[in-house]
């Protein structure tokens, strides 16, 4: 079953690859990093039309910090995804932080030894946060979680183009529940190995 | 055809504000309102019942109206159902006649909907019982873009991705959206068609393409985007084009929002280790703090149409519906809840209110902080969630 999802996945990349190639141009503000593929375009399938029928202060220095670029997305589209290999290195934050917990670290380290030895798979970092947080706050500080795993796996060695990111917020909680006993279970980042089909 | 001379433009002038300064006697309020100390204006009704009381009451009470019994109201509103409505409001103190019309066509919600602006019009303010809002649907594991009439009916699904979806945004004056999905494993930007259904990609970056928002006449869309290696404040041509990045910080910045003249990007940000309100020119430059008082950790803020206020969601102990000027000052806390978005009428929001570990969409008229809950959809115990104003 989840080959087949993958088939899917494989051929209708295939299909917006093509179309993407076929008539967009790319665009010029891009900085795509060595080795990866530009980011797949073209159709999203449609969704629904409306049937509207009758109804009808102080200043801020900014502060450039040379953050590292992220991958575009569909570098690793139709790899094999597994969520397990690095459950026990799912890496918790405290409340309304991406710091990583210096007693987190070895997590991250942990993951870094796998693709040290494994030079073809990568990773995905995903971000959750808990629910105290407005939706959008969380949806950032989640992507933030993820990018400072992202960081701490660039520094133990590994090539950025090997480690995406994303966020869910709160929208993905790993535990139900409206207390601190779910919450520090729900601040965190998890690894998807990622490997090529 | 000639030029009217000087005189008769005069008379023009004249006879087209005739009816403005008949109106001006019953404008309730040309000036700024005090948030949520505003006293309701008192009508009553008679002669409807059922379905229809409730929609009127519900559109006027979210508009700042409050219903008493006909002595003791300054406005009386009655209506008939003779298959259509007829409906009358009358000013008890002046007697004169606001409204006399009967309503053909569409559904009695309709038809009532459409007396409750007529009414609202006469009063010389903007009427917001025929808008739209669109928000989040949780639908179990997953959530869906929806749309319905102000007030909660008439809901439609215009995702069913059975994927997760964020921060619908309309676009000014079209009937089009912008929002994240994770349709494609990764949550990017999506512009949405509602008349057509075409969707098409607007932003499909690396890492997480987040809480789009579209600049008053449509021409640009101002978003938090992860690309470059951290969360920042980043603005693209409608058509995904030109983005350009507008910050570049290692602090947070979210939510963004524009004002209505289009020159600002209004934001959630956090400056000396403090969160904070911030604007910064759509065309870049220098960051300006937007003062809060009184509240801490400001963050969604809504900036309204009419240019006034700025509302925002301040986590405290819980999370709380605040307003502030537009050039900051005190904040006046109005009522729990997060995620307010602002009516065209620069005075009702909509937000989303915690209930028992969900979320339900209110509506809150800011001035006399009145505020209800719209209909939800029956047998969906789901959170609503992340209002849009249709403007």
């Amino acid at each position: 079953m989840k080959v087949s999802k993958f088939a899917t996945l494989l051929v209708l990349g295939l299909i917006v690859a093509t179309a993407a190639t076929g008539c967009r141009k790319k665009p010029g503000y891009l900085t795509p990093l060595p080795g990866t593929k530009p980011g797949t375009v073209g159709d999203v399938g449609p969704g629904a039309p409306l049937d509207t029928g009758k109804t009808t202060g102080s200043d801020i220095k900014p502060e450039d910090f040379g953050g590292i670029t992220s991958n575009q997305p569909g570098a690793h589209f139709g790899w094999l995804e597994d969520a397990s290999m690095f459950k026990q290195d799912t890496v918790y934050f405290d409340f309304d932080s991406s710091a990583i917990k210096s007693g987190e670290k070895s997590k991250v380290a942990s993951v870094a030894d796998y693709l040290k030895g494994n030079t073809k798979a990568a990773v995905r970092v995903e971000g959750h946060c808990d629910e105290r947080g407005t939706e959008e706050y969380n949806r950032a500080l989640g992507e933030r979680r993820a990018l400072a795993i992202r960081e701490e796996l660039v520094r133990l060695g590994i090539d950025p183009t090997r480690v995406d990111t994303l966020s869910y917020g709160e929208d993905r909680p790993a535990v139900q529940g409206h207390d601190e006993s779910a919450w520090r279970l729900n601040r965190r980042g998890e690894f998807i190995l990622l490997t090529p089909p | 055809m000639k030029i009217p001379s000087a005189p008769l433009l005069c008379i023009a002038a004249v006879l087209a504000a005739s009816p403005l300064r008949a109106q001006q006697a019953i404008v309730i309020e040309k000036e700024r309102f005090e948030p949520g100390k505003t006293k309701p204006i008192l009508v009553s009704l008679s002669g409807l019942t059922g379905e229809a009381a409730q929609v009127l009451q519900f559109d006027l009470y979210v508009q700042g109206f409050a219903f008493t019994n006909a002595d003791a109201a300054q406005y009386l509103l009655s209506g008939s159902i003779n298959g259509n409505l007829t409906g009358r409001a009358t000013d008890r103190y002046s007697k004169a006649s606001l409204v006399a019309k009967s309503y053909s066509g569409g559904t009695l919600r309709r038809q009532v909907h459409a007396f409750a602006d007529d009414f609202v019009k006469a009063l010389g303010r903007q009427g917001i019982a025929q808008t739209k809002i669109a928000f989040k649907l949780d639908t179990g594991a997953n959530s869906e873009i929806v749309v319905s009439d102000f007030d909660g009916f008439g809901m439609q699904e215009v995702t069913k991705d059975n994927s997760l979806v964020a921060a619908p945004a309309w676009v000014p004056g079209r009937l089009a959206l912008y929002y994240t999905s994770y349709k494609l494993g990764n949550p990017d930007i999506f512009h949405h068609d509602l008349s057509t259904g075409a969707r098409k990609i607007f932003a499909r970056y690396g890492g997480s393409n987040m809480s789009p928002a579209v600049s008053p006449d449509g021409s640009k869309v101002a978003m938090i985007l992860s690309k470059d290696g951290w969360t920042d404040l980043y603005v693209g041509d409608a058509d995904g084009g030109n983005v350009r990045r507008l910050t570049r910080s290692r602090e947070d910045e979210s939510s963004p929002c524009w004002s209505p003249d289009g020159k600002w990007i209004c934001f959630a940000a956090r400056i000396n280790e403090r969160r904070a309100l911030c604007k910064i020119p759509a065309s870049g430059g220098e960051l300006q703090r937007i003062a809060t008082s009184g509240v801490l950790n400001p963050t969604e803020p809504d900036w309204s149409p009419d240019g006034k206020w700025i509302v925002f969601t301040s986590m405290m102990r819980g999370f709380e519906i605040c307003v502030v000027p537009a050039e900051g000052g005190t904040a006046t806390v109005l009522v729990s809840g997060e995620d307010p978005s602002w009516a065209p009428n620069s005075r009702t929001v909509a937000f989303a209110r915690r209930e028992g570990g969900r979320r339900v969409l209110s509506l809150l008229d800011v001035p006399t902080k009145q505020y209800k809950d719209i209909s939800r959809v029956s047998g969906n115990s789901g959170s609503n969630s992340q209002p849009s104003w249709a403007k």
